[in-house]
């Protein structure tokens, strides 16, 4: 349906010769726009009615003293649904270790929460299919877990500032209960919030699909950063660390490196570099974790995706 | 009655104490508005994301979206008796 009216829209309204390059290339665009728009509101809002149960408060409470490995993927599934912001971390992280949720553990939820989210699966979805989706999702998980039941196994808590563990939390009493109404309208504002931050980088994605394609070289990156080439993910992992993104910021370079034939493996270990690891969050984190410790969560996260990447240049 | 803001200084942090004396210059109460960006202070108080808005040492609002001017003098009558 949403074809057709892409369709009438073009050929009848706009009154454009039907079958041209340019006619066919505006069609994809507005039926892509239509779609991911659509899509990307409809799950925000389901996702943040989820969310909505899960203040991070309550994922403390779930995670504190869990044992490692079930705590592990129980966090890195909680970082999907608790909402977090990079700006948050610092007093999440001393949160958490105050209520004793185990290092490791925290550092599943850490990675997951920025990586995994459902602006990435739905973005992804829209405009690589379900498949390249839920592969990213399943991923994302596995690192989160892997990678933070590593940093349990270390046993790295004294790499932690001392200052984290003196903290302790005077408790306030959270006063607000919600009702089912007030969950509609967190979810209907979050929705708002968060299409009006993201929009902008789905055009300029959607875009690149419909404009650019079919002017540069299919080729062009194949020779670079094909999947014969064995440095392939090792560089776009080491470019993607520094960068600073979300999910939704980088999907339009993803697109366009899809599009000039990077291999799939190569583009999600990029992806996963740029939303899990970046400078600012690193400065920020620096203010709970010793330099040692950075060094290390860095290691063990490039090496995890470095891996990911090439399982699926491997299997795809 | 005292209102703590809580938040390192995002724009949203900022955006938070505006709405928080904005409300309590149109609601008339008695208040004192204190900003903590300390880190430290801010997990101190139990606030997990910010901005924070604690009223009388009671978690009134943390993390984003923002509430609206409406909202927030709401959460902040509630404790005004």
């Amino acid at each position: 349906m949403l074809k057709t009216f892409a369709y009438y829209l073009v050929n009848d309204l706009f009154g454009m010769t039907q079958g041209t390059r340019l006619s066919g290339a505006l069609e994809f665009f507005i039926y892509d726009t239509i779609k991911i728009f659509l899509l990307l509101s409809v799950i925000i809002f389901a996702v943040s009615i989820i969310r909505s149960y899960f203040p991070p408060e309550r994922t403390k409470r779930i995670l504190s003293h869990k044992r490692e490995f079930i705590g592990n993927i129980l966090a890195a599934l909680l970082g999907i649904v608790t909402p977090f912001c990079s700006c948050s971390a610092v007093p999440l992280f001393i949160g958490f270790v105050e209520a004793g949720v185990p290092l490791g553990v925290t550092f599943s939820f850490l990675i997951s929460s920025p990586m995994v989210n459902e602006v990435a699966v739905v973005l992804l979805w829209g405009l690589f299919g379900w498949k390249i989706a839920l592969i990213y999702l399943g991923t994302g998980l596995l690192v989160a877990i892997t990678a933070g039941m590593i940093i349990g196994k270390l046993k790295l808590e004294k790499w932690v500032e001392e200052y984290v563990y003196k903290i302790k939390s005077m408790g306030a009493l959270t006063a607000v209960k919600q009702t089912f109404r007030d969950r509609l309208v967190y979810a209907r504002e979050n929705t708002m919030d968060i299409v009006k931050k993201v929009w902008a980088y789905v055009l300029v994605a959607i875009g690149i699909g419909g404009f650019i394609h079919g002017y540069v070289p299919e080729d062009f990156l194949v020779r670079y950063a094909g999947p014969q080439n064995p440095f392939g993910v090792p560089i776009a992992v080491a470019l993607g660390v520094p960068l600073y993104s979300n999910a939704a910021g980088v999907i339009p370079i993803v697109y366009a490196l899809m599009e000039k034939g990077m291999s799939m493996g190569t583009v999600l270990a990029f992806m996963m570099a740029v939303t899990a690891l970046s400078l600012p969050e690193m400065i920020i984190l620096r203010k709970v974790l010793k330099v040692k410790l950075l060094a290390v969560f860095v290691s063990i996260m490039t090496v995890t995706i470095i891996c990911v990447g090439y399982l699926f240049n491997a299997i795809l | 009655m005292e209102i703590k803001v809580l938040g390192p200084g995002c724009a949203n942090c900022h955006k938070m104490e505006e709405l928080a004396r904005t409300a309590v210059k149109e609601l008339g109460v008695e208040a004192t508005v204190v900003k903590i960006t300390d880190i430290g202070e801010i997990a101190m108080n139990g606030i997990l994301s910010t901005p924070g808005l604690i009223v009388n040492g009671k978690i009134k609002h943390s993390g984003k979206p923002l509430p609206s001017l409406e909202k927030v003098k709401e959460l902040i009558k509630s404790e005004a008796v």
